[in-house]
């Protein structure tokens, strides 16, 4: 991280020291998060966020930026719209700017199963407090001018949308950056370049990290890592329900007209939105692989924007100015594991796949009072990882944007 | 990353083509008939290396493809 970034933002880099009452392993939005709430809601403050590159460059920094609650079940829908609700606090709770924008998402639907799906979503979201209703396609035209209803040639044409106006996007950088700043502006030591090598347990409990720079002990050890989770749970003797496969996303140049709202179509398989510098950003591509690798490749650019100029024709008069991958940790039902394992002090924050951007504020605090007063928050109850023992699957692929 | 998978019968395609077989392998630690179960239904080795693993050729041939890979780099060792 440059100096002038850093100038900018005012972190404070901490020693590490070989001690504290909490390890958070995994320096992005949900381990930040974490420790920012533990630290100013509960007074929590001797805490280290252990961080094996640099802090938000994993899938924190990588996503596309939507902030949505238009999930299809009801754990999910309250869930994720006590986190669309802390978002749209999120400046005021850190002072800083995040570029938080509220405007509207569409997940727009070409086939009568789509509708049916759509109208299914609307119904549940407003059930449990989210605002989402089905639109037609002369709304969508209103509400998305550029579109073509005709999606390319007339074959699937548009039949309806989802629409719920609350959605919104964030600069994710400066996400992740407000809660490192807000932390350790309480005294968490956030350590970059800081790699977990072991997890140290005495019996069934856990007792600390080994790490690249030493051994620190710990009573509670929480792991917010993302897709290289499986080497943190190895190395606690712990089975996950765990793969890992790329996501793909490109942003173009700058878009002069502006584009007001967030669209997705989960027929064609992609979603959009335009950054606050006037981009358009694009994504959805999941890999069928499960791989580690970045690299973001030519069948994936040709696919993706295909899509986008079906559905936006305006878009072919933009240029792709960078594609990347992030690596997703993804669970067997699509909806996140939190909370504690088997190993007594050990927890997790993990399985938040390609859905996790939007949860982190959510996340964060949920995990915090869960490590301050050692009771799981009823809000993430039904989300902990002894679901799938239970036969408590929380099947909500639909709702993830990606196949 | 654009995965070629090298079919025998068709020739190398695009990983498109496939759907993914994970090749399970229930580690030594997990014990008792009950337990092997629910670790073949829900977990997984995710192994960031090299693996074996299967791809059904479902826009092609429709026959399964078994082959290498190192989940780092994705490259497929035949």
């Amino acid at each position: 991280m440059n100096e002038f970034i850093e100038a900018k933002v005012a972190f404070s880099w901490a020693e590490m020291k070989n001690a504290y009452d909490v390890v958070i392993i995994g320096g992005g939005g949900h381990g930040l998060a974490t420790a920012y709430y533990l630290a100013t809601r509960h007074g929590i403050t001797n805490v280290a966020v252990l961080e094996r590159k640099y802090i938000g460059g994993g899938n924190s920094g990588r996503n596309t930026t939507v902030i949505r609650a238009n999930y299809g079940i009801p754990e999910a829908v309250r869930f994720y719209k006590h986190s669309v609700d802390l978002y749209g606090d999120l400046e005021q709770e850190t002072d800083r700017w995040i570029m938080h924008d509220q405007k509207g998402i569409l997940w727009t639907v070409h086939t009568h199963a789509g509708v049916r799906q759509e109208k299914s979503r609307s119904i549940i979201n407003q059930e449990f407090g989210y605002h989402t209703e089905f639109v037609e396609p002369e709304e969508i035209k209103q509400l998305v001018p550029q579109i073509d209803l005709n999606a390319g040639g007339g074959r699937f044409p548009i039949l309806g949308a989802s629409y719920s106006p609350d959605a919104s996007t964030a600069r994710h950088d400066r996400v992740n950056w407000a809660l490192a700043e807000g932390a350790m502006r309480s005294g968490v030591d956030v350590l970059q370049r800081t790699e977990v090598t072991g997890i140290v347990k005495r019996g069934d409990a856990v007792a600390g990290v080994e790490t690249n720079r030493g051994t620190i002990s710990a009573p509670v050890v929480m792991s917010a890592v993302g897709g290289h989770v499986t080497n943190i749970a190895n190395m606690a003797g712990l089975r996950l329900p765990i793969r890992s496969h790329p996501l793909q996303a490109f942003v173009t140049n700058h878009y002069a007209q502006g584009f007001d709202r967030i669209v997705a179509s989960l027929d064609l398989g992609f979603y959009i939105s335009q950054t606050a510098r006037g981009e358009m950003l694009a994504g959805a591509h999941i890999d069928p692989q499960p791989s580690y690798s970045y690299r973001s490749g030519e069948h994936f650019l040709t696919s993706l924007a295909h899509k986008v100029v079906t559905l936006l024709p305006f878009m072919r008069d933009l240029r792709v100015l960078r594609q990347w991958t992030g690596i997703c940790d993804m669970s067997p039902d699509y909806s996140p594991i939190m909370g504690k394992t088997d190993i007594e002090g050990f927890l997790v924050t993990t399985g938040w796949g390609t859905w996790g951007f939007k949860a982190i504020p959510a996340g964060g605090e949920a995990m915090a009072e869960l490590i301050a007063t050692g009771k799981t928050p009823e809000l993430i109850a039904p989300f902990g990882l002894d679901r799938f023992a239970r036969d408590r699957t929380l099947a909500d692929r639909s709702s993830s944007g990606t196949h | 990353m654009s995965v070629r998978i090298p079919c025998p019968h068709c020739g190398v395609r695009n990983v498109e083509e496939f759907v993914y077989g994970e090749v399970l392998d229930v580690p030594g630690s997990v014990v008792g008939p009950d337990a092997v179960a629910f670790d073949r239904a829900f977990m997984h080795n995710n192994i960031e290396g090299p693996v074996t693993e299967a791809w059904f050729h479902l826009y092609g041939c429709r026959r399964w493809v078994h082959l290498d890979r190192d989940t780092r780099t994705d490259e497929i060792v035949e």
